[in-house]
């Protein structure tokens, strides 16, 4: 075959591929999302953490602000410490609040941010002071048995009572 | 006790060649490596047998691709429906693709479409005795035949691998949203959200290299060990697509444990 045909379908195939390579790494993991190479580092104290992961999403009013970079035990609180990176287009108060939510009902686990109402903005390496940890499904469950038992038994005096 | 003996000489036997066999298949892999690398120095080589192997093979890759993700966007969305998780077919089709058979199925369908046609090339090269001839001229026929195509399966089997996930997660679409009717957004949000980039993709892509110095290196050999006979050429062929396939499948569960094993 022709010299210059068989180069010019090798550059096609080549570039065919790398643009499926492309497609992969931007439509399908959608790399180069929330920018992290510019990151605000925060620091957030947890008494549990449940089912919460590395690089899973920071979220404010629903719409993904940064990530968790990590998470690690400090043995003198024995609290979870989750470090998260925050987009640094966003600024939040000082006295924002984090809570770890689930997505759905059986979904992955995010943090969302709730903005308090001071005016001084949180700084590179700060910790939010106002926490709320994981909701653990058995604690749940186990509160709300207790409390069933809890209900005959204290409703049985005040009937007695009166008699 | 004779017996034992003769059954004991035939095990020893078996042993030995085995040893021998693998000691043999190692140097021409070090052979065939050193000689790749040399014949990057001669691209034209590389690219004509690149389009031998990968532009020829784009067709079947691609259609494969296509009907591969049709059918996971059907039985996916069977399966996920019952837990009222269609919103996770993207993820589904994704990860099924650029994990497992995007570089899986690239590399058993380049073994039948591209490594028998080494094979039956190298075979039917002895038995013309045209690789003798060109060690009698003093060229050295790894350097100038077989490291060339080596050099080109490598390359092409991380793109085809690309191009089959890229067309499969198309495909998977195609059924998904615009037939059955999952909801776009959904398909693609949840694809992205549960895609890594170097966990999933990189893998896939290092998967499917490995894959690519496979399949490459089992047809070559067997093309190069093959009987010069019409016959042995039409064995070595067969023995190819045999060999190639059950080694990628060995190797894909190893490469699928040392990745994905941990987690």
């Amino acid at each position: 075959m022709d010299r210059k045909k068989t180069d010019a379908l090798v550059g096609l195939f080549v570039l065919a591929g790398s643009a499926a390579l492309v497609f992969l790494a931007f439509r399908v993991a959608n790399l180069g999302g929330v920018d992290l190479g510019n990151a605000l580092e925060i620091r957030a104290r947890f008494d549990n953490v449940g089912g919460l992961k590395p690089r899973a999403p920071v979220k404010s009013a629903g719409v993904t602000v940064g990530r968790v970079t990590s998470i690690s035990f400090d043995d003198g609180t024995y609290q979870a410490v989750v470090m998260l990176a925050l987009d640094r287009r966003f600024q939040f108060p000082k006295d924002t609040s984090a809570k770890i939510l689930t997505s759905g009902l059986l979904g992955e686990q995010y943090i969302g941010l709730e903005p308090g109402g001071e005016s001084a903005m949180l700084a590179a390496g700060s910790t939010i002071a106002m926490t709320q940890s994981a909701v653990v499904l058995e604690n749940l469950i186990s509160q709300f048995l207790y409390s069933k038992a809890a209900e005959p038994a204290a409703a049985a005096p005040a009937k007695a009572a009166p008699r | 006790m004779d017996w034992f003996i003769r059954a004991m000489a035939a095990f020893g036997q078996g042993v030995r060649a085995s040893v021998v066999d693998t000691g043999r298949a190692a140097r021409y892999f070090v052979r065939l490596l050193l000689a790749s690398g040399m014949a990057l120095g001669r691209p034209r080589l590389v690219i004509d047998q690149m389009h031998f192997v990968g532009n020829r093979s784009v067709a079947i890759i691609m259609v494969s691709g296509l009907f591969v993700g049709f059918v996971l966007g059907l039985q996916g969305y069977y399966t996920l429906r019952r837990y009222g998780a269609e919103q996770a077919l993207g993820v589904l089709v994704a990860l099924s693709l650029v994990r497992e058979l995007g570089p899986v199925v690239t590399a058993l369908l380049f073994a039948g479409r591209a490594g028998t046609s080494l094979t039956a090339e190298i075979g039917l090269m002895k038995a013309g005795e045209q690789l003798a001839a060109m060690e009698m001229m003093a060229v050295d026929p790894f350097q100038r035949v077989l490291a060339p195509r080596f050099a080109a399966a490598i390359i092409c089997m991380p793109l085809l691998a690309a191009l089959f996930s890229g067309v499969g997660v198309l495909g998977g679409w195609l059924v998904g949203v615009p037939m059955i009717g999952v909801d776009d957004g959904a398909f693609w949000s949840q694809m992205q959200a549960g895609v890594e980039f170097v966990d999933d993709i990189v893998n896939g892509i290092v998967k499917s290299v490995v894959f690519g110095v496979t399949v490459g290196f089992v047809a070559l050999l067997t093309g190069w060990d093959a009987v010069p006979t019409p016959e042995g050429v039409a064995r070595a062929t067969t023995k190819t697509v045999v060999v190639s396939s059950l080694a990628v499948l060995g190797l894909d569960f190893l490469l699928t444990a040392l990745m994905f094993g941990t987690r």
